[in-house]
């Protein structure tokens, strides 16, 4: 069955199982390895996406479901020249180890920014609940706090009239 | 490209020139002098010779690192490493893994490093002890035991960089016709006071190649160093933050199919029979691989193939095994702790000094199994034809998985290509003695040679298909003199090892530690801090209830029992902790102190303990001395996941057994620590110089003590069984 998708701001048609995994579309179909499987299940978050602009676990989001929507990746979050402010203060802070976990890291924590753009250390707590095993979250919380003070992009805007 | 034309006079180093000119320098496996290790291996020494550094005319200069990469920094931190001794500019120099292959074998480094001291654990299969036989370090490019900066750092590549500098200044002293002690060398470039004259390394790169090879390179001193020590960002995290980094579950190769297994839930049973058909009727299925203990699935998607995995019964053979529980196997360790052990340490008269302490105190102390649940499952890519295998896989040691693919396809190494690539966690699941996944692989690949195959584990096959730490348990019995002084600690373990970590730092006149070992049919691997992991909880938990008994405090206790170094150590933590301030109700504090794999680490934990039992924990202050510091920022990074490591396994990490097979299966019953678990941490480096020890894992052992101890000041309760989460902490 053929179904389209926007990824990364390119419409797509894709012929796959209907619930075949999101994860695995963009992984074997498109070659978007940035995006890592981790658990299947949706508890770990290394598979973290936007959909239409929220964080969504791409192992359980079936490719049916992403019908007609827009994908974000890890490679779609910024252009290289203009890195999104997360991954400014991510390496700033050194904060990967083995990096794993941290596309899906950032993914969360970009949509995260979005919708609560001045957030509370608590606000992290509770809101990112993706999985580290190397143990990176002191300085995820550092960098997210740090992004957070930086100037956001600005916006594309028409011209002054 | 290169010819390592011309060896040192030992066969030890080796230098050469490029084709295009520049300098080419090699450094056998075997450099140390062989007076400090056995000559038996003889002519295996000659020859084995790595490219270590290369120094191009355009000034570049490329370090291949014969370590693993798994987030601990290690490519950059032995990069600094050779970079500092040689006084090169920092942004010329390229890192690289060092390929899989025998020239770039380690394990002659790691057995220097070991010699005299113990071999390490995980290279005890490797490694004859009586005989330290050469043939099979020839096979090791190990990245574990926190051994890297250690052996390969501070012995190799700092050498490496030494010889260099003194090739390129000499060149330089013959170009400029002076002296060469005149000379002075800054961030790469060669000056002449005298005439004012400079060369850059690239420029006089080639006229070094054809020097002889000095013969003792003379290493820095700590005050001129200039590249370690510094806070130099490591060359593999922008490509982690964009998606870029490559693991070996990324691997993709044109025609590839995919793989999914389950293996027998019962360690030890074989396959009986596998009825295919539901797998083959599914679409996208290629075929159903049965091995000797597991089913495989080749699919199109790897999706595909894990569906079909799960739409088979195997029948899996019923062993004696397959009665297995937990509480079997605690009942079984009971009943060993219940008898004499086998002596480990004794000293003075254990015995007759419990007979006359003013107070004994006794308990028993357990920890369960553990998995390691790397964030990136187990996984290889491999394709097998026409007598020659290829594979792909992020490993802890390529020339051992290398073997493995090997004896898996039938064929010599030698037909055998191994590429290594990043590691998603380690943590030692990645370890020689636990590549079944390669093996896995390497079969599925031959049954369908030649397509490449990609084997990728579902997170349940790892979790219950894991080399487990183990479980372990003490029991131990103290005494105290009138004073509130131990006069005598005794104690019986149960586990794997039969090393140092049940020896006592502190000074304690009467000591008996005996330990004993049970045998079962789980799966044991090297688990991040390997039995420092468990003695940390227990002993360190033991001095804080003869602490308590004494009516001391358990900082002051400690520190009276130690001097130099630990001491030290102890005395940083408790003050930047500032211990002995007051905290609120519900709220503790708790101290420990382990040296591991060469290095001291100190914990203070601060915790709250609500009324409902519900443990939180703010803060944690590590006080480290592992010599000099390579990269302070890096170093940090290891402490604080050591301490996240050692938290989860603390607070929850528990791997139960029943019927032969482990019971949790992913995150949701295997919980670790999420952000909102985590405490704000610092790390202070005494720093002061002496002999490195190792950073990877010496920050785990403290942290379960350094918790429950807390939670111990907090509500009195005294949690002597991991995980914490076992023990009720409700208050009324």
């Amino acid at each position: 069955m053929a179904f389209s998708l926007t990824i990364n701001g390119q419409s797509h048609s894709v012929d796959a199982d209907p619930d075949m995994p999101l994860l695995w579309v963009l992984r074997e179909k498109f070659g978007l390895l940035g995006t890592k499987f981790g658990c299947g299940i949706a508890a770990c978050g290394a598979c973290t996406v936007h959909l239409d602009g929220e964080a969504a676990r791409s192992c359980s989001v079936t490719l049916q479901e992403a019908n007609g929507k827009s994908v974000t990746t890890i490679e779609g979050l910024a252009p290289p020249e203009q890195p999104h402010r997360l991954q400014t203060a991510w390496v700033a802070a050194q904060v990967p180890q083995c990096g794993y976990c941290q596309s899906g890291m950032i993914m969360a924590a970009s949509a995260l920014l979005a919708k609560n753009p001045a957030p509370t250390a608590a606000d992290l707590d509770a809101g990112l609940t993706n999985i580290c095993r190397c143990g990176t979250y002191v300085r995820i919380r550092a960098a997210i706090l740090d992004a957070a003070t930086m100037a956001a992009p600005t916006p594309v805007v028409g011209p002054n009239l | 490209m290169s010819n390592l034309g011309k060896y040192s006079r030992r066969g030890l180093l080796a230098v050469g020139g490029l084709v295009g000119g520049g300098l080419v320098l090699g450094i056998g496996g075997a450099f140390l002098s062989p007076d400090r290790l056995s000559r038996k291996g003889g002519d295996s020494y000659a020859g084995r010779l790595s490219t270590w550094i290369t120094i191009t005319p355009d000034d570049t200069i490329t370090i291949l690192v014969p370590h693993a990469e798994m987030g601990q920094g290690v490519h950059n931190a032995l990069a600094m490493m050779a970079a500092d001794e040689m006084d090169a500019n920092w942004d010329h120099v390229r890192v690289a893994e060092a390929p899989a292959l025998d020239d770039f074998a380690n394990g002659y480094i790691v057995q220097a490093v070991a010699l005299g001291r113990q071999v390490p654990a995980m290279l005890r299969h490797a490694v004859n002890v009586a005989t330290f036989t050469i043939a099979q370090l020839g096979v090791v490019q190990i990245t574990g035991g926190s051994f890297s900066v250690r052996s390969t750092g501070d012995i190799g590549m700092r050498t490496a960089g030494a010889t260099a500098r003194r090739m390129l200044l000499t060149a330089a002293a013959q170009k400029f016709g002076v002296p060469v002690e005149t000379l002075t060398v800054k961030s790469g470039i060669i000056s002449d006071p005298a005439s004012g004259k400079t060369l850059r390394f690239g420029e006089i790169a080639t006229a070094a190649a054809s020097l002889p090879i000095p013969a003792e390179p003379v290493l820095k001193q700590r005050a001129d160093f200039t590249i370690m020590g510094r806070e130099i960002p490591r060359a593999d995290i922008p490509p982690k933050v964009n998606g870029a980094a490559r693991y070996g579950i990324d691997t993709v190769w044109p025609g590839m199919l995919y793989a999914s297994i389950v293996a027998s839930p019962v360690f030890g049973a074989k396959l009986v029979s596998v009825d295919a058909k539901p797998a083959t009727a599914m679409a996208g299925v290629v075929r159903v691989v049965p091995l000797e203990n597991a089913v495989a699935v080749v699919a199109d998607s790897w999706w595909r193939a894990q569906q079909a995995v799960q739409a088979l019964s195997p029948v899996f053979e019923t062993i004696p095994a397959s009665e297995v529980t937990s509480a079997t196997l605690a009942k079984r360790i009971a009943d060993t702790l219940a008898q004499d052990g086998k002596t480990d340490h004794h000293q003075g008269d254990g015995a007759s000094a419990l007979g006359t302490a003013v107070h004994v105190i006794d308990a028993t102390y357990t920890a369960p199994f553990l998995a390691h649940a790397t964030m990136e499952p187990p996984n290889a890519t491999a394709v097998v034809a026409n007598g020659q295998v290829e594979i792909w896989s992020g490993v802890q040691d390529p020339l051992a998985a290398r073997k493995v693919a090997a004896d898996a396809a039938g064929v010599s190494v030698a037909n055998v290509t191994l590429h290594n690539a990043l590691l998603g966690g380690g943590f030692g699941r990645r370890l020689p003695g636990a590549f079944d996944y390669v093996d896995q692989a390497v079969r599925i690949a031959a049954v369908m040679s030649p397509t490449p195959i990609k084997l990728i584990w579902p997170r349940e096959e790892d979790i219950q298909h894991d080399f487990y730490r183990t479980t372990a348990a003490a029991r131990f019995k103290g005494g105290l003199d009138a004073a509130g002084a131990p006069t005598v600690w005794t104690s019986t373990y149960v586990g794997t090892g039969d090393d140092d970590a049940a020896h006592l730092l502190y000074d304690i006149p009467h000591q008996a530690i005996d330990h004993a070992t049970i045998d079962h049919h789980v799966r044991l691997g090297f688990w991040r801090s390997v039995d420092h992991s468990f003695h940390g909880f227990f002993t360190e938990s033991f001095i804080d209830e003869l602490a308590h008994a004494a009516g001391i405090d358990p900082f002051a206790f400690r520190r009276d029992r130690l001097t130099g170094r630990a001491r030290a150590v102890l005395e940083l933590a408790a003050n930047k902790a500032n211990w002995g301030s007051k905290l609120p109700e519900g709220q503790g504090r708790g101290i420990a102190l382990v040296k591991s794999f060469g290095t001291l680490v100190a914990e203070i934990a601060e915790v709250t303990v609500a009324t409902d039992g519900t443990v939180k924990i703010n803060r944690v202050v590590a006080a480290v001395d592992c010599g000099d510091v390579v990269n302070p920022n890096a170093a940090r990074a290891q402490v604080e996941g050591a301490i996240m490591f050692g938290l989860s396994a603390a607070m929850w990490g528990d791997i139960t057994i029943d019927k032969g097979a482990v019971v949790q299966s992913s995150f949701p019953d295997y919980r670790v620590a999420q952000l909102a678990d985590t405490p704000a941490i610092e790390v202070h480096f005494i720093d002061a110089g002496g002999p490195r020890g190792g950073l990877g894992e010496p920050g785990l052992p403290p942290i379960a003590p350094a918790i429950t101890n807390a939670i111990y000041a907090a509500t009195g309760k005294r949690i002597r069984q991991l995980p914490i989460t076992k023990t009720d902490l409700r208050r009324a």
